[in-house]
């Protein structure tokens, strides 16, 4: 995975397989601190303790399609290799929660990337009957997005229509771009 | 921010498009991209955004859905196009640069890109 992003969108992917109904991806770049964090909790069917530890196994995966799974461990070892780490915690029947962080100016630490891309993969995953609350900090600055907010507003238009898409692709664009932008200020 | 604005708009943007939803049913097309690990490790994202930016620039109406893993990690990018009274016709392999001519052929032309076909599911199967 060249990006953070990449990772945040196998995270967001996994909670989907997991049958999560509410994702909460929290992303928190504090320079003070020399700190990125990147946390998604879901309410997913979640994983017993020996499950867990497989889990960041390279060699396992709940697929049934393919007998190997890599996502957890190569998200790990990003983090390790920046001097960071992972953490992970799961209940059955509740969900999932894992936590990533990394020294935010490691020199090994890859750019957080298209993250636009990564929200609109998530948010088009035919997987319709979920929710995502998306929050990124930026030191004291924050964008985020509820989808329960816009499926309220948008009654029975499903957020893949295509109109939405554009005005979700836009509304991400105007967000990133304003968060970004008091970073330079 | 501007949010407040925004959601206003999507408000307007609802009651538009809640006409015109029903015959979107019959006769659309929805291209799949599979963002499983595999996926997203072999570019599936970067596919997707090219994807959504064609069907915009051509403005296209036009579904685009991601799924997890469907099996065929080796051939990934993998990208479906199904339209309404034809077979769903999978391919593989598919680079962001590839998107254009995808589009163009199999949407605008209805001409499949034979050399990219890695299956076909018929519409009853």
């Amino acid at each position: 995975m060249r990006e953070l992003s990449h990772h945040v969108l196998d995270l967001l992917e996994n909670s989907l397989a997991a049958g999560a109904t509410l994702v909460t991806l929290r992303i928190d770049e504090d320079t003070e601190k020399d700190l990125l964090v990147i946390e998604v909790q879901d309410d997913g069917r979640g994983m017993d303790a020996e499950m867990q530890k497989r889990a960041l196994d390279p060699f396992f995966t709940t697929r049934t399609t393919r007998h190997v799974g890599l996502g957890l461990p190569l998200l790990m070892a990003a983090a390790e290799r920046c001097d960071g780490g992972l953490e992970l915690e799961s209940d059955v029947g509740k969900g999932t929660r894992v936590k990533a962080w990394f020294v935010w100016e490691h020199i090994d630490r890859a750019p957080l990337g298209d993250m636009i891309g990564t929200l609109l993969g998530a948010l088009l995953a035919s997987h319709s009957n979920w929710d995502l609350v998306f929050a990124h900090r930026v030191d004291g600055d924050t964008f985020g997005l509820d989808t329960r907010e816009l499926r309220e507003t948008l009654g029975d238009v499903p957020l893949s229509h295509p109109a939405v898409r554009q005005w979700l692709e836009e509304y991400l664009q105007q967000g990133y771009a304003e968060l970004y932008a008091k970073q330079r200020a | 921010m501007a949010q407040i604005k925004s959601l206003e708009e999507l408000r307007r943007l609802r009651e538009r498009v809640e006409r015109d939803i029903s015959t979107r049913r019959d006769t659309g097309t929805t291209i799949i991209v599979g963002m499983g690990t595999c996926g997203i490790a072999s570019g599936a994202r970067e596919t997707m955004r090219a994807i959504l930016e064609e069907v915009r620039r051509r403005d296209m109406d036009v579904n685009v859905t991601t799924v997890g893993c469907i099996g065929m990690c080796n051939k990934e990018p993998l990208v479906d196009i199904e339209q309404a009274g034809k077979p769903r016709v999978s391919y593989g392999n598919i680079t962001p640069d590839m998107a254009p001519r995808l589009i163009e052929e199999h949407l605008v032309n209805g001409q499949v890109v034979e050399e990219w076909v890695v299956g076909r599911l018929q519409e009853d199967e």
